[in-house]
């Protein structure tokens, strides 16, 4: 097996306007690294949700996405208040973004199904007043 | 038809024009950065209202070849500058979505 890549980000969760600052880097590494578009694509989209999540919902939080030669895995993980039915979470329009990120386009409810539609696998940790970790991978092969 | 030559259309005014010879090829119509995360194409025309620093991060990971704002609406200053350095062609229209997006139908 080749050498893993892997890149750590802190996210703030003060700063909303800097939220995506971690996707857009991990965008410009893999296309370093040569990685296909399309791939790069999904991969940041679906980290870019969850960084918006981490912001919005957690408090902000820690993202680790590594490179292997099978696939790209993003790990979230916060210690915001985490999901008590990630069942309903995950359903397409669920909601409890407060007003006022509505009016910056977001809390549109369709975070974790686009992260689940643009990764091939997705797995979601949570306790209540603990925090979140959510594991997506997105293949190469 | 490029973003270049969109920006000769009368009623559309680039703010930022940093890869005018991008492709435009389709058009997705939203505010919700959600939908247009999952909705939109590479090389698509993003026409909405929404004009944040957000906006920028949407298309950037999306990939369209240029965001239209709608109905006139303008970047503030410091937007504007985040979207030269990231490279995000950005045009304002004076146009309402729907008929920006009928102009850019008859164009293509
Ligand atoms: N990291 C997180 N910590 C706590 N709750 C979360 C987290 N991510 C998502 N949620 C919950 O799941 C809901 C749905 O998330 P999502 O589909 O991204 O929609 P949105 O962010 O637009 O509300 C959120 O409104 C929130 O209640
Ligand atoms: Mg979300």
């Amino acid at each position: 097996m080749s050498e893993q890549v892997v890149f750590t980000f802190d996210v703030d969760g003060d700063d909303f306007t800097s939220a995506g600052h971690a996707s857009m880097q991990v965008k410009k590494n893999l296309r370093q690294l040569g990685i296909d578009p399309d791939i790069i694509r999904r991969v940041s989209i679906a980290m870019y949700e969850g960084e918006i999540n981490m912001v919005i919902h957690a408090r902000g939080g820690v993202a680790t996405v590594s490179v292997s030669e099978e696939y790209i895995e993003i790990i979230l993980k916060d210690e915001g208040p985490g999901i008590s039915d990630i069942e309903q979470a995950m359903q397409e329009g669920f909601s409890t973004a407060p007003d006022n990120i509505r009016t910056l386009g977001f809390g549109a409810g369709m975070g974790l199904p686009n992260m689940k539609r643009y990764t091939d696998y997705m797995n979601i940790e949570s306790q209540v007043g603990v925090g979140t970790t959510i594991t997506m991978r997105v293949n190469l092969e | 038809m490029t973003v270049n030559d969109l920006c000769n259309i009368e009623g559309f005014n680039p703010l930022t024009l940093p890869e005018g010879d991008r492709e435009i090829s389709g058009v997705y119509i939203g505010d919700l950065l959600s939908w247009v995360m999952g909705k939109a194409r590479s090389d698509n025309a993003w026409i909405t209202i929404m004009s944040n620093i957000n906006t920028l991060a949407v298309a950037s990971l999306t990939d369209v070849a240029c965001v239209i704002l709608a109905e006139g609406v303008t970047l503030e200053e410091e937007v504007k500058n985040a979207a030269e350095n990231k490279g995000i062609n950005v045009i304002t229209s004076a146009y309402s979505a729907y008929d920006t997006a009928l102009i850019l139908s008859k164009a293509q």
